[in-house]
């Protein structure tokens, strides 16, 4: 990697991406049935402008708005071997990944990259449910673990976003195998000293929920995101009742005190930069426009401009 | 009475045979069967050399949840002594599908914890058919915790279909104490080794089995979801389960070859469950030859070795 592929590709991306005339213009809300315009709607971080529901975000929008001026540098994530079980289903799991790629235009199921939120240094992963379900496969772990110990070289927090069905079941044993994994990674920042939040998205459970995604320093979730462990059904068809309203929701687990915060999404950046600045000793963020960068201005990771 | 797999039918039948034709000379002593019987158990044992030469991963299963199979509690009692149960998590409650405590091995003392499913309908409701909830994996936090401070080795012993997904369990933080487990199994600066006894159900499998060194029993099964669950999800058909299981690669010799199991325990002709002392007996020589390839080590060399024992897993895939 060199930095026209992390810099230059991105924002270039980034300029295309926003021409791309969507095909289907209106998306209807989830929530509450609205058709939303697909400007006002990315606009709005694809969350619905009537009722508030949060839709799924692609990692790369989501950095996008998370990072200053929408700037930043891929992590390069080694590659781990292909199919590694020969794993055929209905279909064979190398023509999934293909289609998966295609749908997405992004290589696997998690994004790791380093900016800047408020002028805080930060690294970031953000973890992609539109790509098989988010299914943390070997790379999601090596993505995990890259993140992480460029982290600690960084001596910035991690802040990972997490949005996954659980372990990838077409990699077996190996996509268990991330648990252990990605828990070293979170081990390796805690013996740096660095900050580890976990933003979980909807939706988080299984193998995710039950490693990395539980294991941070904060724990704050996007209003009613689904997390858990086992499935509502499997838990329905083992107890034979209903499970309550709400069950599994982040505002459910708030409540019995799995979670330190339920945050809107269009709130998240400012809270990522006040916890990660007071957690790194800095002083408050200042609010408002910040003065662009001057030219001479030697800054490690890409800022403003 | 034994009990048998759908696959060992026809062995039932011939074991049946020879086992109607025993009785019968029993309540009449002029009949002279025994030739005719020694013939039966003759194609039965032979029948039992083919029919365990190649299981296939869904017999393996099979044999795995084997009811009759040697659980958590046959070894502990039958490998340690002065086996003394530690319970509670300190929080809520004493779960059950964990067993834990000191005992010693080969007369050293360690921490032993394990999953236990149960042997009859009130010790399986008991243990939750060794189903943990968030109590057993925190309680098991509890013990590790224990064996670090006092520099005892631990010793886990993994049989479960996996954690219990209930309402309650995912109220107070099943993944919370999943993940915590695992933490823990990395943190601690004694030797920690495992061995899967039978089956090993996903996360709650984890929990206990990142460890410096992994054993499977020949038969015994470790995956990321039960074929069943696999069958429904991928093949929107539970019936494919044999074809998920295949798919999956559970079996413990496919995890020897991926990096996961360091070694497999060979079990007797027909399982363990046909001859449970050997096995057991098997398990006990494994367990002292793990800890003893340990011996020595810093702790500091052991949260390394298991660190690196989970970062270079998958580097080979199949192939290798």
């Amino acid at each position: 990697m060199n930095w026209i592929t992390n810099y230059v590709r991105p924002r270039i991306n980034s300029i295309f991406s926003r021409r791309e005339v969507p095909e289907n213009l209106w998306t209807k809300c989830g929530g509450c049935g609205t058709m939303l315009f697909h400007r006002e709607l990315s606009e709005n971080l694809n969350v619905c402008t009537n009722c508030g529901h949060h839709m799924g975000i692609s990692p790369r929008d989501r950095f996008y708005s998370l990072f200053d001026g929408g700037i930043f540098t891929e992590v390069a994530v080694p590659e781990p071997i292909a199919d590694p079980l020969q794993f055929r289903d209905q279909k064979r799991y190398p023509d999934r990944m293909k289609a998966a790629q295609k749908k997405t235009g992004e290589a696997e199921a998690m994004l790791v990259a380093e900016g800047e939120i408020g002028r805080t240094p930060i690294v970031a992963a953000a973890q992609d449910f539109g790509f098989m379900g988010g299914s943390m496969s070997m790379y999601v772990g090596n993505a995990v673990l890259a993140g992480a110990e460029r982290a600690v070289e960084m001596g910035r927090p991690f802040v990972l976003f997490s949005a996954a069905g659980g372990a990838r079941m077409q990699e077996g044993i190996l996509g268990l195998m991330q648990m252990p994994r990605t828990t070293i990674a979170v081990q390796m920042l805690k013996d740096a000293g660095l900050p580890y939040i976990v933003v979980l998205t909807h939706p988080t459970t299984g193998g995710v929920t039950a490693s990395y995604a539980m294991l941070g320093d904060v724990h704050i979730a996007e209003p009613d995101a689904l997390i858990g462990f086992a499935g509502a059904r499997v838990i329905e068809q083992t107890i034979r009742e209903k499970l309550p309203e709400g069950f599994q929701r982040a505002e459910y687990l708030l409540e019995h005190g799995m979670l330190d915060r339920v945050t809107d999404r269009r709130a998240m950046r400012e809270e990522l930069i006040t916890i990660t600045r007071m957690l790194m000793g800095l002083p408050p963020a200042i609010k408002g426009d910040l003065p662009a960068p001057s030219e001479t201005e030697a800054l490690p990771a890409p800022d403003k401009g | 009475m034994t009990h048998y797999l759908d696959f060992e039918k026809p062995l039932a039948e011939i074991e049946g045979k020879a086992e109607e034709l025993r009785a019968m000379a029993r309540s009449n002593e002029e009949m002279d069967i025994e030739e005719e019987a020694a013939a039966l158990d003759r194609k039965a044992d032979e029948m039992l050399v083919e029919l365990y030469k190649g299981l296939t991963p869904w017999r393996k299963c099979q044999v795995a949840r084997h009811p009759e199979r040697p659980h958590c509690k046959d070894y502990i009692e039958a490998l340690f002594t002065e086996f003394t149960p530690l319970s509670g998590d300190r929080n809520f409650a004493e779960d059950e599908a964990v067993m834990g405590g000191l005992a010693r091995l080969g007369g050293e003392p360690v921490v032993v914890i394990g999953h236990e499913k149960g042997h009859d309908t009130q010790t399986r409701l008991k243990r939750n058919f060794g189903m943990a909830r968030p109590e057993g994996y925190r309680k098991a936090i509890r013990l590790m915790d224990l064996a670090h401070r006092f520099k005892l080795p631990v010793i886990t012993l993994v049989d479960t279909p996996g954690a219990y997904p209930g309402k309650g369990a995912e109220e107070r933080g099943q993944s919370e104490a999943i993940a915590r487990s695992t933490e823990k199994c990395l943190q601690i600066g004694v030797p920690l080794i495992n061995v899967i006894i039978g089956e090993g159900g996903s996360g709650g499998a984890v929990a206990f089995a990142t460890a410096n060194r992994v054993a499977m029993l020949e038969h015994s099964v470790y995956s990321v979801i039960s074929p069943e669950g696999c069958a429904s999800i991928l093949w929107k058909d539970a019936e494919k389960m044999r074809e998920a299981a295949e798919a999956l690669r559970l079996t413990a010799q496919d995890l020897k070859m991926l990096g996961v199991a360091d070694r497999i325990i060979p079990e007797p002709l027909g399982g363990a469950h046909r001859d449970r002392e050997t096995a057991i007996a098997s398990v006990g020589a494994a367990l002292s030859a793990m800890l003893g390839e340990l011996q020595g080590k810093s702790p500091d060399d052991l949260i390394k070795d298991r660190r690196q024992k989970y970062l270079s897993v998958g580097s080979k895939g199949l192939a290798a």
